[in-house]
């Protein structure tokens, strides 16, 4: 805490990763409740309409992906508990590389989107609106990521102090259960 | 004062980045390189970010996150209120300072209103102008109103009265303020820029393609909603967490309570705002098709999700001020709070119900006939957990020895005006009364007695309750009592007669109405410009009685929450050790009881 001291602070019954974990929490239901209006706009403005030309293959595959970062990130964090820096490091690596190939497929994703349903079509709206909301996410993730990664090459971390990797962690995993929600309402949809 | 100026300079900087990275992208995308509303939408958040690196973010947070050493805090005296200061109590007055001067300036602009409108025809301002006058008046209005009393009262005294040294992130919380003031910049921007002329509810289609100044306002709600949501986190888990040894929930002072309620809603709700703002950004930048039919949208979606915000923010803007009654209430009239577990309960209850009722604002917009009767019934649902609130109130004044000082005297107002707000809602709930009083005067009338008599009678209450704790000096009495009946008279004679008036036909929001209603509006004008008058004297006390006034004691209202407890104004850190709370905050008249121990040994955690 670079903040002045807090003299009272460490009277209080709760430890600061807990308080630390509280606002996080609050923070993740705040944000869940933006992606519930952009999913309620889906159906509002789409009903459960889906264009033909939507890529199936290309979705699943980078839910796929999506879905293995999470893993990827899991033992990221479990690794740092135990102290195990070089697992915690290369997890991270692999997180990192794994959400940037799941935005490279979401930008492939575009390219084909731009020539059937561009932003200016019933449902170009809600797809680039939901996927660029949530490419917006994935990308802010990488980018925590990569800081929590530079900064654990230079030392920090340990079983006593996980927060920051935790927290950004956590930020993965509900960013990849947002995309289990978008995924179905935008490619499963009939 | 640096820090602002380098927030300044990093946010020119920052502007610059985001339109070179916007000239860029559209070149490589083979499109003309400038344009100048998406190059606005870029250099605003870009110049955001970059402000808020610049006021402090940066020195003393942002290098963290690199392994960068942050610079140490060293500003004293009254630069602290121009720096990153993490201290709750410089944020809750920086909050309270610059929003009180929005609210002052965005009365004026009421005035102006009123001058126009004081006979039929155009006199002062054409009609363009006129809307853009009401839509600035309203916006600002509504930002002071869902800011003020969370962003001072709540910084500054949550943390007291829980018994904590600050807030649970001080740092998130100095982030929140420094969020406030390009909104006020954003709204003098948009007024440069043309102004708006949407009404402080933005609708499109209107919204979408009308003047530069629309978008301007839609960032300035994008970047409010932004701070309501950190501080609304900040609240929450301060009052989990750091509450003192023996606050149980049951012990929690009614304003905390009423804090809470208002936080919870900005955590879940602000979120829509922020969406609807971002929708129609796209749909005005981007191309979108959100709200245009042509292009597969629908403008009601607009409403749905504006409205899912903002009638909860309404609450947002109410159940501080109820709190702030109960709390006064109590105290002044020396009583225990009448049904403290239902009071709170019905707090609770209005966040509960507030989630569904937003289709009400919508009778008339061409929604689905099914939703009409389940959102009026959800809606006077509502008055029953305010009716609760209403009689704890009423039960604690009731046999009550009531001290009639200035505090008291607005929030016995607030108890008043909020009850001919709150009937007159009933009326506006109800689908057929609705659609004859949709979009009049009957409406404004409604919504200033709610907002204005409940929300900003309490923010005043609060003002004059906590001014000697916040300046360590005395207000002056006889002048306060003179600014509450010269406001609270004039007030009544300003909104009163608008219910007539809108019965009557007299549209909101058009600078005109039919030549009949010309001598009751000449009679609405000259009150509201002698309501605007009194705050005038409001400022002349507040502003003599910070520099000259008396000295004031620890306890002047001999109240027994935990903020009595120590110093006006409070040291930093609030409290010598950790306070032990062994009773109830309003246990008066039970002899030898107290809410609170300072203990006398420092805490033995203290390093």
């Amino acid at each position: 805490m670079s903040s002045p001291a807090h003299a009272n602070q460490a009277a209080h019954p709760y430890p600061r990763l807990y308080i630390n974990r509280l606002g996080f929490w609050l923070f993740l239901f705040s944000e869940s409740m933006l992606f519930a209006g952009l999913l309620a706009t889906r159906f509002y403005l789409q009903g459960i309409q889906r264009p033909a030309e939507l890529s199936q293959g290309l979705g699943l595959a980078i839910t796929v992906i999506l879905l293995l970062s999470s893993l990827t990130a899991y033992l990221s964090e479990t690794y740092i508990t135990y102290g195990d820096r070089p697992r915690f490091l290369r997890y991270t690596l692999w997180t990192m590389v794994l959400g940037t190939v799941f935005l490279v497929g979401v930008a492939f994703e575009w390219y084909a989107a731009f020539q059937h349903f561009p932003p200016w079509t019933p449902f170009g709206t809600v797809f680039f609106s939901m996927t660029g909301m949530h490419a917006f996410h994935v990308l802010s993730g990488v980018v925590l990521l990569g800081l929590i990664y530079y900064n654990g090459r230079r030392g920090a971390y340990g079983p006593q102090d996980a927060w920051p990797p935790e927290a950004v962690v956590k930020y993965w995993h509900f960013v990849d259960v947002v995309w289990v929600f978008f995924y179905a309402a935008l490619y499963l949809v009939v | 004062m640096k820090p602002v100026f380098k927030g300044l300079a990093w946010g020119a900087i920052g502007a610059a980045l985001g339109v070179g990275l916007l000239v860029l992208l559209r070149l490589f995308f083979g499109l003309p390189g400038w344009k100048l509303e998406p190059a606005v939408v870029m250099a605003y958040l870009f110049g955001l970010s970059g402000w808020l690196l610049g006021v402090g973010v940066w020195d003393y947070w942002a290098r963290g996150w690199l392994g960068l050493p942050n610079r140490p805090y060293t500003t004293t005296g009254w630069r602290r209120y121009f720096d990153f200061d993490t201290d709750h109590k410089v944020i809750g007055i920086q909050y309270g300072v610059l929003l009180v001067a929005l609210f002052l300036i965005a009365g004026l602009l009421a005035m102006f209103m009123r001058y126009e409108l004081m006979q039929p025809g155009r006199d002062l301002l054409n009609s363009a102008q006129y809307n853009r006058l009401m839509s600035l008046h309203g916006t600002t209005m509504i930002f002071v109103a869902v800011a003020t009393i969370m962003g001072a009262f709540g910084n500054y005294l949550v943390p007291i009265m829980v018994g904590a040294d600050d807030m649970a992130y001080p740092r998130l919380n100095a982030l929140s303020f420094w969020f406030v003031p390009p909104v006020a910049l954003l709204l003098v921007g948009a007024a440069l820029a043309g102004g708006f002329d949407t009404g402080w509810t933005g609708y499109p289609p209107l919204a979408a393609v009308t003047k530069l100044g629309a978008l301007f306002y839609n960032l300035a709600f994008l970047t409010i909603g932004f701070s309501s949501i950190l501080g609304a986190i900040n609240i929450i888990t301060t009052v989990i967490t750091m509450r003192a040894p023996g606050l149980s929930w049951g012990r929690l002072p009614v304003f905390v309570w009423s804090i809470i309620g208002t936080a919870i809603l900005s955590l879940l709700f602000t979120q829509f705002i922020g969406l609807a703002m971002l929708m129609i950004i796209l749909d005005r930048v981007a191309g979108f098709g959100f709200f245009d039919p042509a292009r597969g949208g629908n403008p009601v979606l607009y409403q749905h999700v504006f409205w899912f915000y903002s009638h909860p923010a309404v609450y947002v803007m109410i159940l501080p001020g109820f709190g702030i009654a109960l709390e006064v209430i109590s105290h002044f009239a020396r009583k225990p709070l009448f049904a403290y577990r239902w009071a709170v309960a019905g707090m609770m209850g209005v966040v509960v119900l507030s989630a569904v009722v937003w289709a009400h604002h919508m009778f008339v917009a061409g929604m689905s006939e099914k939703l009409l009767i389940p959102f009026m019934v959800t809606t006077e649902l509502i008055s029953v957990p305010t009716g609760l609130v209403f009689l704890s109130a009423l039960g604690t004044i009731w046999r009550g020895k009531l001290n009639l000082k200035t505090p008291m005297l607005f929030a016995l107002a607030v108890i008043f005006n909020f009850l001919i707000g709150g009937i007159t809602g009933v009326f506006l709930s109800d689908v057929p009364v609705d659609m004859h009083l949709q979009d009049t005067y009957f409406v404004v009338a409604h919504f200033h007695y709610t907002i204005v008599g409940g929300g900003i009678f309490g923010l005043f209450a609060g003002i004059y309750y906590w001014f000697p704790k916040i300046t360590g000096r005395m207000y002056n009495e006889r002048l306060g009592k003179i600014h509450f009946w010269w406001m609270f008279i004039a007030f009544n004679l300003t909104f009163l007669p608008m219910f007539w008036l809108g019965i009557h036909g007299m549209n909101r929001r058009i600078a005109d109405y039919v030549p009949e209603l010309g001598g009751l509006n000449r009679w609405v004008s000259l009150a509201a410009f002698v309501l605007g008058a009194s705050f005038i004297l409001f400022v002349y006390n507040m502003v003599r009685s910070w520099v000259r006034g008396e000295k004031a004691a620890a306890n002047p209202w001999g109240a027994r929450t935990l903020e009595w407890l120590i110093p006006s104004p409070p040291p930093l850190h609030n409290f010598p050790s950790v306070p032990e709370v062994v009773d109830d905050p309003y246990g008066y008249g039970v002899p030898g009881t107290v809410h609170a121990r300072l203990s006398p040994s420092p805490s033995p955690a203290s390093d």
